[in-house]
């Protein structure tokens, strides 16, 4: 038996190394984790024309009304960048180093996905978006869990994502990233901004029964509003997790009604939270007295867009809210009229908060003088503007949560027109919903992936 | 005992959506021998007709919404308010009862044309086969809905007389404190109503007769002369009404989108093994057991011992049943043993 010696030539051993040599170099950017040169940088846009973004929102799903009302606003924003339309916010935002014509003068284009409110789905649409149609930063929301499974995608692949709507502390709290911003605000400062205004409308002492969409959002709302209560002497009954789209919740609230509870605390969302909050008053919660008490409803997050949906039996309902159409200072009312005389109906807050984002965005690339995506993010780190709605802001560096302003709304008895569902009851101040960014603990990452 | 009055009233009304979709299955099962996983998707069409009968109703005028400022928004007036003023409003809002009578003839010609154009094709192939089409059939089905009406719920609304709820606690003796919503305890009376009427026409018609015939023995009925294929065909569109209807009357509770069927499909076909295949009664029993099964599961008695327990109580009683009585609660013998 002999043993079979190798047959690589020194010539052939050469030649080979100079064709792996040849097809490193010429393989697409898609297989390089990270590009290598000084300076480079994933999807960069070089010479070309255009620069593309990617809008990464549920289509379908319980959260499928904010994402057709988010792909509206990343429109508008799409227009007003590159000098189309009246320019809606960029005559308000303060500082404003945008052009109008697109963003470092190339023109903006886009691509949509549809995330189905589902984590793998949205992971396998960003991913498409970055690696095949080369977006330089994708946006979207909705979802926390969403939101932070494809958080963590782009500090892998190294490209800016812009949150649309998530609401969870973890988003920016143990889950944050370098590469992701949220301009949003959090179930933290919706119980900060929301719990004084309980204690004074239904008074302490009273029996709490949490409903909570089964997931990061869920439990980050129940736990904020159980915190932020406690002072008023609210305590928790009992807090049940239900699935997201349960569609039918009369098996989770039948159990309510002889609990010993006189609040329900709603922390669902979207279509579950127009069912939940309709089959609770189908089953007559809001007509029981219990403990001697009025049994109340609230819902921490609310939209305008959710109490369309709910009708009727949104009335005198309370709950927080980023933004509403209504507020009157003067970027409010230059992206209301923009988006109205768009679409024919006003803005919710999903729709501002994107629109919103991607303004922030390109006004950073303006800013760094390059889509690098590492003096990018420096740029938006501690950056403070005005103009957009919710007074001045603050994009903390520490872990890129925006603080602003927080509304508390509740909704509307006599509403003066179809879109008049929620009354701001009162504007709460950034000072009183602003934390420590200790206080959720996490790791932001390099700046270098 | 209140909680578990409510819980088995909430078992009742979802039960009586099971066992509505579960009696078209076995009757399109028992007769033509097909396994149609294209029924979720008519319980899905049933609950658009009461959709699209509603849109019909709230066609509507642009008016201009004085009232915003901002920009120039339009409100939509139904012209049925428009013509009728109050009795307009008070017709638009019996929509969902009203489209039991769209809902009848075209779930029937759906039901037709579903067998007569494709299914009628694949009697003589194998099972999977059959599976293979009919789910192929339900997404189509699905996509074309989502095409037309978009991916969004479409909450539908009760008359006047049918919203709010009912003292059940009275009538039981059990206090004022047990209250139920009117529209869930009417659809409970309208799935046993339909459940009574299948079981009349079977039972008391000489079509009946023939199909029960038909289903005992296929081929002697055939050699007395009779059409059975022809009387199968017209049962395939009979259960297309039934899970039609069952649809129909639960928007209200539930607002119905593309997928609504696909989730109730599922559980139907675990409430139709339960209940043994082929068996009418049997789907009834089960359909109805396992809602009140899956609403005691989500007692927080319950899941405080056994957590996750709603999840998965009704695969749990499945695996149990099929364990101890492999031909399901009422199944026959011989009946997909093959």
């Amino acid at each position: 038996m002999t043993k079979k010696t190798s047959d690589v030539s020194r010539r052939s051993f050469v030649k080979g190394s100079a064709a792996a040599t040849a097809a490193g170099i010429a393989a697409p950017s898609i297989f390089v984790p990270h590009a290598t040169a000084a300076g480079a940088f994933r999807n960069d846009p070089g010479s070309s024309k255009t620069v593309t973004l990617g809008f990464n929102v549920p289509q379908s799903g319980p959260y499928a009304d904010e994402g057709a009302d988010e792909l509206r606003a990343f429109r508008l924003a799409v227009k007003h960048l590159n000098g189309e339309g009246d320019g809606g916010m960029m005559q308000t935002m303060q500082p404003m180093n945008l052009k109008g014509n697109g963003i470092l003068g190339k023109k903006v284009e886009y691509v949509t996905g549809d995330t189905q409110t589902k984590s793998d789905a949205a992971r396998a649409s960003a991913k498409r978006m970055i690696e095949k149609d080369g977006v330089i930063m994708f946006s979207g929301g909705s979802s926390s869990g969403v939101a932070i499974a494809v958080q963590s995608l782009a500090q892998e692949m190294g490209t800016v994502f812009m949150a649309g709507l998530t609401h969870s502390n973890d988003t920016t709290g143990k889950d944050r990233r370098r590469y992701g911003f949220r301009h949003f605000f959090n179930a933290h400062m919706s119980g900060a901004a929301l719990a004084p205004v309980l204690e004074a409308e239904y008074g302490r002492d009273r029996q709490v029964y949490h409903l909570t969409a089964d997931y990061t959002w869920g439990w980050s709302q129940e736990q904020s509003i159980t915190e932020a209560t406690a002072g008023s002497g609210w305590q928790t009954v009992n807090a049940v997790k239900t699935p997201v789209g349960a569609g039918d919740f009369s098996q989770y609230i039948t159990p309510i009604l002889n609990s010993g509870a006189d609040v329900l605390v709603l922390n669902h969302y979207g279509k579950d939270m127009v069912n939940s909050l309709t089959q609770a008053i189908q089953f007559g919660l809001r007509d029981k007295q219990v403990n001697g008490k009025d049994f109340q409803i609230v819902v921490p997050l609310f939209s305008r867009l959710m109490a369309q949906g709910a009708g009727e039996n949104i009335k005198g309902i309370l709950g927080s809210t980023a933004w509403n159409w209504k507020l009157q200072d003067e970027g409010s009312k230059a992206f209301v009229k923009a988006f109205g005389q768009e679409y024919g109906f006003p803005p919710s807050q999903a729709a501002h908060t994107c629109y919103v984002q991607t303004l922030l965005y390109a006004d950073a690339c303006e800013r760094a003088g390059t889509f690098n995506p590492e003096q990018v993010i420096r740029a938006l780190e501690d950056h403070t503007f005005d103009g957009m709605g919710n007074g001045e802001t603050l994009y903390r560096g520490e872990d890129h949560q925006c603080f602003k302003d927080v509304l508390v709304v509740r909704g509307n008895q006599n509403p003066s027109s179809q879109f008049d569902l929620l009354e701001v009851q009162d504007v709460v101040p950034r000072a009183k919903v602003e934390y420590s960014a200790d206080l959720y603990p996490g790791e932001l990452g390099p700046y270098k992936v | 005992m209140d909680a578990i009055l409510l819980q088995i009233l909430n078992g009742l009304d979802k039960g009586g959506a099971y066992a509505l979709i579960a009696l078209g299955l076995t009757l399109i099962f028992g007769t033509l021998g097909v396994v149609n996983f294209a029924h979720g998707a008519l319980f899905m069409l049933g609950a658009f007709c009461a959709v699209s009968l509603n849109k019909m109703m709230t066609a509507s005028v642009k008016v201009k919404d004085e009232s915003v400022t901002f920009f120039e928004a339009f409100k939509e007036v139904p012209y049925l308010e428009l013509w009728l003023g109050e009795t307009g409003t008070t017709l638009i809002s019996w929509s969902v009862p009203l489209s039991i009578l769209l809902a009848i003839p075209v779930m029937l010609f759906i039901g037709l044309a579903m067998e007569r154009g494709l299914i009628r094709h694949f009697y003589r192939r194998p099972h999977a086969d059959q599976i293979l089409v009919t789910f192929g059939l339900a997404i189509v089905l699905q996509e074309i809905v989502k095409a037309s009406f978009g991916a969004n719920p479409h909450p539908q609304a009760v008359p006047e007389m049918f919203s709010g709820t009912a003292n059940v606690g009275a009538l039981f003796g059990l206090g004022d404190n047990i209250v139920y919503p009117i529209w869930r305890l009417v659809y409970f009376f309208f799935s046993m109503s339909i459940i009574g009427m299948v079981f009349a026409f079977l039972q008391f018609t000489t079509f009946g007769m023939v199909v029960r015939a038909g289903m005992a023995d296929r081929e002697t009925v055939q050699l007395l002369g009779i059409n059975i294929t022809k009387r199968f065909s017209i049962v395939f569109g009979l259960a297309a009404v039934v899970s039609g209807l069952a649809g129909l009357m639960y928007t209200p509770i539930l607002p119905p989108d593309y997928h609504i069927g696909m989730d109730f499909l599922v559980l139907s076909f675990v409430v139709v093994v339960v209940g043994g295949m082929g068996s009418l009664p049997g789907a009834v029993l089960a359909g109805f057991l396992l809602g009140i099964l899956q609403s005691f599961a989500s007692m927080n008695e319950v899941k405080s011992v056994l957590p996750g327990i709603d999840q998965i109580i009704i695969y749990l009683i499945a695996m149990v049943v099929l364990l101890v009585r492999p031909r399901g609660l009422l199944g026959r013998k011989g009946v997909m043993e093959d």
